[in-house]
């Protein structure tokens, strides 16, 4: 079947093959939403071993959105779409901290607890690690179910 | 060396240079306690929250203080305390700063003293965070090698609770600014976290891992061991497998290197023998005594006493 142009809205390609679901959740995006949303999983691709393409329509992706989507697949490009056009095209850019978007999974790291402060991680690279700036915990795998 | 007003919080934030500059404080603190008191912090307060329990950091603390000339507040029991009504950390921290010079904070949570840093107008100083840290513990434990041993070309072995035990935490990244040989010595459900090991290879120590800690005794300058602490273990059968897993006792002492110290950050339970105090090798009861002058020279060097 051949995936019609989509008139406004966001193409997010090269995401990490088998992670098109998580996007989908890092986006707030079920089975149940009426967006209308088209998923391309385990595509052949030249620059890596397989990839996946969301399209979304009627939407352009927020900041906090692309971090959390660098952090599961950090060769992802975004392409905003404006009346067919490509508005804009860039790749994600893997942040050095993330605030706010990831729980700790340590029980007794002090930010789960109903203390005034939000969660930080610092962001290292190759391979994707997480870590907790107050218990020091190192996050590296299922990351986008801690959000 | 500028320390001013400088939270406490990991052995990780320490260079070489500065934990060599408290530990030369220490020897003067040593020294003016041979003499009895002084009045270098008159005026001063430290305030005491401690959410745990703790015998030695919390007296040692207090007797620093004391021997300084300064002035302590004591939060007391949590049951006493707006602890009990709920209060957050953060609250505490802010209204506990604006009444003291700085705090010594012991909280069962990881990362306590990172938050209360954020909230403190004062010297937040940890005084042990969970399975975290416990900086001030490494600060007396480096002064004991210094004093009853050597901090150069060393050869130590870390024994018993690698995995909860913050001391050794600690100690592990400050010797690792020393190029200490370290041997980690211990079950295999209480290895030292993957990360911290991470860490320590980042930082060219040199370390490897055994569960045989008879065919280490002959190699090492220092023994230190912990106890495989009951209260951090999430299931009570698993705590039961390994406890008793390490016993010094004096038949392991055999054919140790003739100045070889034992250390252990007390309390003990089952790990050492009490028939080992006697024997020239044990040094834990001085390394409780290096906890005051340890803790004097941080106090002084972080309000801001110049000698």
């Amino acid at each position: 079947m051949r995936v019609r142009p989509i008139r406004d809205g966001t193409v997010i390609d090269h995401i990490m093959g088998g992670q098109a679901m998580n996007v989908l959740k890092i986006l707030g995006i079920k089975g149940t939403s009426s967006a209308v949303v088209s998923v391309a999983m385990n595509v052949p691709s030249k620059t890596q071993e397989s990839k996946d393409i969301v399209k979304i329509e009627n939407r352009e992706l927020e900041q906090k959105e692309v971090d959390k989507i660098s952090l599961i697949s950090p060769n992802a490009t975004i392409n905003i779409i404006r009346n067919y056009e490509v508005a804009d095209k860039h790749r994600v850019e893997l942040p050095d901290m993330v605030e706010g978007m990831v729980k700790c999974v340590n029980p007794n790291c002090i930010s789960n607890t109903n203390e005034p402060i939000i969660s930080k991680f610092q962001v290292k690279k190759d391979p994707i690690r997480l870590r907790c700036l107050y218990c020091e915990h190192v996050i590296t795998e299922n990351i986008a179910e801690l959000y | 060396m500028k320390f001013g007003r400088r939270h406490i919080i990991s052995m990780k934030d320490f260079t070489r240079d500065e934990i060599d500059f408290i530990l030369g404080r220490a020897i003067k603190m040593e020294d003016l306690l041979k003499n009895g008191t002084s009045d270098l912090l008159k005026g001063k307060i430290l305030a005491l929250l401690f959410y745990e329990p703790s015998t030695r950091t919390r007296m040692s603390f207090e007797a620093a203080m004391l021997r300084l000339g300064g002035d302590l507040l004591n939060l007391g029991s949590k049951e006493a305390s707006s602890i009990a009504k709920g209060e957050t950390l953060a609250d505490t921290i802010r209204v506990i700063s604006t009444y003291s010079d700085a705090i010594v904070l012991r909280h069962p949570s990881e990362g306590s003293a990172r938050l209360a840093s954020e909230f403190s107008s004062v010297p937040i100083i940890n005084g042990g965070d969970g399975a975290g840290h416990h900086p001030t513990q490494t600060l007396l434990d480096l002064y004991t090698i210094k004093r009853e041993s050597h901090l150069e070309n060393l050869d130590i072995a870390i024994v018993g609770d690698l995995k909860y035990g913050r001391t050794v935490h600690s100690l592990a990244y400050a010797l690792s600014r020393y190029g200490a040989n370290i041997t980690l010595v211990s079950p295999p459900q209480l290895t030292m976290p993957e990360q911290i090991k991470a860490d320590l290879k980042i930082r060219g120590a040199q370390v490897s891992e055994t569960e045989n800690l008879e065919e280490i005794m002959g190699d090492i300058d220092v023994l230190y061991v912990t106890r495989i602490q009951k209260e951090r273990f999430p299931d009570p059968t698993e705590y039961k497998k390994v406890a008793g897993a390490y016993k010094i006792t004096p038949n392991l002492l055999e054919n140790v290197r003739q100045d070889m110290i034992i250390m252990h950050p007390l309390p003990r339970v089952y790990e050492i023998d009490s028939s080992v105090d006697n024997s020239p090798h044990a040094k834990y009861f001085e390394q409780s005594f290096y906890g005051v002058p340890a803790r004097m020279a941080l106090l002084t060097i972080i309000l801001g006493v110049e000698m």
